[in-house]
Order: C-alpha cells, then sequence, then structure tokens
C-alpha cells in the first residue's frame, strides 16, 4: 500500500455514482424498493439498468418494482477485506436470481456469511444498506422460504405504493 | 489439417529477469522485451513498421524505442491482448498493411515501478453494480461461479487443488519460475483462505516482468529465415461476453472461451485431438478446468478428475500450462504474453520443460474476469503448410 493511501478501514464503503439511465434503479433503491426494467417487445426482463433490450435491442423498456425474491445463484467469501468491510471480514459477495429472471451482485445479510450457511439456490428476499447517501439493494434469508403470489412476481409500476407492507 | 499459415511468430523473447524486478520501469520492459524479440528474429528495430501493445500505449512504446510505425493497435482488452494482437496482426500483414508487427508486453505489477494507478469509475456499471458490495480486485471476481460449477458438475475441492500441484509439477523443471517446489493437494488446501472456495496456492502470484513477439508473413519467414524457426499462426480467435463478471450467462462456461477457440480451430481446421501442447491462461485455479471444457478437450464436468489423474502433468496424454502458468510461473497482471512465449518455445524445442515432439500447440487468453478471451493455434512449419 503507498503511503498517501489511508488504510481501508478508514475509507467508507464505495458508494455508486448514478448516470441519467440508472438514475431511476437507485432513486427507487432509496424508496427501499428493487426497481428494474422490461422489455415490453419481447418481455423479457433485465439488470443492469440501460436503454434498450439486450435480448431484442428494443428501446421499449418499463420500470417495474421487482418482488424482492431471489435464491442465491452463485457467490465467494472474500478473506480481504474492501475499503469499509474491515469489521465484517470475512464476507460473501454474492450474485442472486431474482424471481423475475435477472441477476445481479449483492451481499447477504442477517446470517453469519459462512459456507455452511450459504446453500445455493436459498430462498432469499431484498432488503437495503447504505452506501454513504445512497441505498443499495442486500438480500437476507427469506422469512417464508415458499408462497410465492403471481401477483407480486408481475411487478407493480415503480413508484408506486406496495398494496401491504412486506 | 489443411491450414495454408499466411503469417508467422519469428520472434519471441521474455524481459532477462521476471518476478521480483523494482528496478525496471513497466515501459521499459516492453522496451526490453521487444530489443530481445528483434534480436530472437534476426532483425533490428529498423525492420519494424507496426507496433501492438496494452497496459501502456503502442504509441508511448514505439516512441520510446525510436519507431514511426505505419500501423499501431491498442487493443487493450485485459490479459488476453497481446493473443488478439497477433490475431489482428495476421489479418493486417494479410490486407498489406504492414510487414513486420511487433508486440509487446511489459508490466511492474509486483513492485508497480512506473505503473499507471489503478482507479474505479463509480459511474462505471462496476462501479455502480458490483464495487458497492465489497469487491477488491481479482479474488473477489474471477472466482464467482467456482461454487455453482461445484454444485452442477460435483467438483471436489481436492480436485480444484489439484490444479496447483499438477503445475508445480512443471514449473519443478523450469529454472526461471518463481516457485519450484512440489507441493501436494494438503499443502493447497492448508494454504490461507483469499476468496472462499480459493486458498493462497490456487491463487496466481504477482509478479514484473514482460515479452514480445515479431510477427511477419510467412512468405518473408520462407524467403528471410531468421536465427531460430519459425513459429506459424495456424488459426485465430477473439471474443468478448461482459465487463461484470456477475453479468455471466452461464457461471460454470466462459462463453467467451468458446466462441473465440471454436473460430480459431476452426480457421486452423483442426479438432482437439490435434493438439499436442496447451496453455490455458490460469489466473485461478478454476480456469484451466473452464478452458479444457469450454475448448472440447474433455466433456462437461469431466476437467477436475482429468487434470486430477494427471493427464496435464508431466508425462500425461495433454500437457498443460507446461511453463508452470501463472500460479507457479510468473504473473505480471496481464499474463497472456507468456502463453504465447510458451507455446512458441515449446514448438521450437527450446522449453525448459519440453514436451518430446510438439507441432501444434494452442494458447488460451483470458481479459478481465471472463469478460473476453483470445485463442491461437501454432504450429510447426511441418504442419503449416507453409
Amino acid at each position: 500500500m503507498s503511503p498517501q493511501q489511508s488504510p481501508p478501514a478508514d475509507r467508507p464503503k464505495a458508494a455508486p455514482k448514478p448516470t441519467p439511465e440508472t438514475q431511476p434503479y437507485w432513486d427507487a433503491a432509496n424508496r427501499r424498493e428493487l426497481a428494474i426494467q422490461r422489455c415490453t417487445s419481447c418481455g423479457k426482463a433485465f439488470f443492469y439498468p440501460r436503454s434498450a433490450c439486450p435480448a431484442c435491442y428494443s428501446q421499449q423498456v418499463e420500470w417495474f418494482v421487482a418482488s424482492g425474491r431471489a435464491r442465491l445463484h452463485t457467490y465467494l467469501i472474500s478473506h480481504r477485506p474492501a475499503p469499509g468491510f474491515a469489521e465484517q471480514v470475512p464476507y460473501a459477495i454474492a450474485v442472486v436470481e431474482l424471481e423475475e429472471g435477472p441477476r445481479m451482485m449483492t451481499n447477504i445479510v442477517g446470517v453469519d456469511n459462512t459456507p455452511e450457511n450459504l446453500v445455493l439456490d436459498m430462498d432469499l428476499e431484498v432488503d437495503f444498506e447504505p452506501r454513504g447517501a445512497q441505498l443499495v439493494p442486500v438480500f437476507r434469508p427469506a422469512a417464508k422460504p415458499a408462497g410465492r403470489p403471481a401477483q407480486s412476481a408481475a411487478g407493480r409500476p415503480a413508484g408506486t405504493p406496495a398494496e401491504s407492507p412486506a | 489439417m489443411t491450414a495454408k499459415a499466411k503469417v508467422a511468430i519469428v520472434g519471441a523473447a521474455e524481459t532477462e529477469r521476471i518476478g521480483v524486478v523494482p528496478d525496471v520501469s513497466a515501459l521499459e520492459m516492453h522496451a526490453e522485451s521487444a530489443r530481445r524479440a528483434v534480436a530472437d528474429a534476426g532483425m533490428t528495430l529498423g525492420d519494424v513498421d507496426g507496433v501492438a501493445a496494452a497496459g501502456i500505449s503502442p504509441i508511448s512504446v514505439a516512441h520510446y524505442l525510436g519507431i514511426t510505425p505505419n500501423y499501431v493497435d491498442a487493443t487493450s482488452i485485459g490479459g488476453c491482448s497481446f493473443l488478439v494482437h497477433v490475431r489482428h496482426a495476421a489479418a493486417a500483414i494479410s490486407a498489406g498493411l504492414a510487414d513486420v508487427i511487433l508486440i509487446t508486453h511489459g508490466e511492474s505489477g509486483r513492485s508497480r515501478t512506473g505503473a499507471p494507478p489503478r482507479a474505479a469509475d463509480p459511474a462505471s456499471p462496476q462501479g455502480q453494480f458490483e464495487a458497492p458490495y465489497g469487491t477488491l480486485g481479482p479474488p473477489t471476481l474471477f472466482p464467482m461461479g467456482v461454487l455453482r460449477y461445484m454444485k452442477r458438475y460435483g467438483l471436489t475441492h481436492e480436485q480444484l487443488a489439484s490444479v496447483a500441484v499438477a503445475q508445480r509439477r512443471w514449473s519443478s523443471r523450469v529454472p526461471r519460475a518463481m516457485f519450484r517446489d512440489l507441493i501436494t493437494v494438503e499443502d493447497v488446501m492448508a494454504s490461507r483462505m483469499v476468496s472462499y472456495p480459493m486458498h493462497l496456492l490456487e491463487c496466481c502470484l504477482v509478479t514484473d516482468g514482460g515479452g514480445a513477439l515479431v510477427v511477419t508473413s510467412a512468405a518473408r519467414a520462407k524467403a528471410v529465415p531468421g536465427p531460430k524457426p519459425a513459429v506459424y499462426v495456424l488459426g485465430t480467435g477473439e471474443a468478448a461476453e461482459t465487463p461484470l463478471v456477475s453479468m455471466m450467462e452461464d457461471f460454470t462456461t466462459s462463453k467467451a472461451f468458446t466462441v473465440s477457440a471454436t473460430r480459431a480451430f476452426a480457421e486452423a481446421g483442426i479438432t482437439p485431438s490435434d493438439v499436442d501442447h496447451l496453455m490455458v491462461y490460469d489466473a485461478f485455479a478454476h480456469l484451466p478446468i473452464y478452458g479444457l471444457e469450454d475448448l472440447g478437450f474433455v466433456g462437461r464436468g469431466e476437467a477436475g478428475a482429468f487434470i486430477e489423474e494427471g493427464n496435464t502433468s508431466p508425462g500425461g496424454r495433454l500437457p498443460m500450462n507446461t511453463n508452470g502458468g501463472g500460479l507457479s510461473y510468473t504473473h505480471t497482471g496481464m499474463y497472456g504474453m507468456f502463453l504465447v512465449q510458451e507455446s512458441v518455445r515449446q514448438l521450437r524445442g527450446e522449453a525448459s520443460a519440453q514436451v518430446p515432439g510438439v507441432q501444434t500447440s494452442v494458447a488460451q487468453g483470458v481479459g478481465g474476469m471472463f469478460m473476453s478471451a483470445g485463442t491461437l493455434v501454432l504450429g510447426t512449419e511441418a504442419v503449416a503448410g507453409a
């Protein structure tokens, strides 16, 4: 480490810097909503946010609030702390598969990050954690593993209130 | 094999010293490699009319050397860039854009002498959608799919460790390798956990060093032979999948590997059974496993057992990573140059751990974290039909 660099423990966790195209995603996260996009031409949901569908190239895309339900697709457990993670090490960096199909990187909270606790394909639900002034989606083991109402899976327009508290 | 190679690698060299070299800057490593490779080709820098480089701009390299190139390639797509430079050089030479193309690598990966700063842009896709989750360089990104692969195919931790064991068997015969002591699966599993499931000995070295290649037409290689046998470019491929490892389409296979290698093998007119020697970029121990399957050397889920049984070790039927690889030989950061150097040495019959009778060698490079790929199928004059 170079002398002018402060030790990782003294620096905050990396915070995202939104672009115009990703701003709705980050605004939603600050409302504790996981908003992703869906192509209205081919119907496919996708992540990360962008201006056109990566499956069919259509620019007819819309935002919706995802159910927040996901499964643990894969992960690793870092034994070296990134800035701001010194007190959590070792911690998992995971990829989850959302109920709507897309996958995203995240952290797993609410459970010790050990290989025994983190079983691939386990059910998870979204939560939010601060990175600077921004909330970012993280996931915790699902309170109720089964019973996925079809209504929620279809999603609702971003920014509208939830029908019932999660 | 019916390939009629149009271009050849006629010069290849690494820096005199690799490993820990704090007294040489990254730029000087490009230059030293260039001088050595040109001399290896029996040429002078005055013969060079094209320059390709990654890490440092080919313009900087060319000017430092005193060359005014009429062809530059600044393709910088990670550690496989140099394999892709060879592919582009082959096209450029065939199209008459240049006659003699110099490809250089130099990196002060360990000592950071004259090395550019490493900075992450928080507005990039990585900065927004990966960095907030505590990523800290390749160990926290590259092995992301390993647990999914293990669940899908039953790969064991011992089989994963056997990759490092097999490559140490090779590097024990290579005086220039940084790590040369033989190790066991138990040694690997007892080494410090870096990023579960990857132990320290399943992660590559971090070193200083450089290398360079000189590429010209097969016709020129024949007409003006250098002091060393020419190595012919039989087929090439390149591909890109994703800048974000978290967006891989399938975590148990590299789409970029498959696309790139399929193209290279088809151009060369070969199948895996024609390959005498294989180099697969091993930033981490799982890469050779993915490479063996994605290139079609073994079936899906079979690579762990294949390596564990010794098939890629000295005396095995598919000698792989015969310099010891990034795990044991050297890994400057963009290691791909060293894949090609070892393939060239094996085809010339001058490798430290020489495999008898290598006529066809494949080098498979990766860039980023399964971001991109480059493939070279290289051969001796006997198989090139040159």
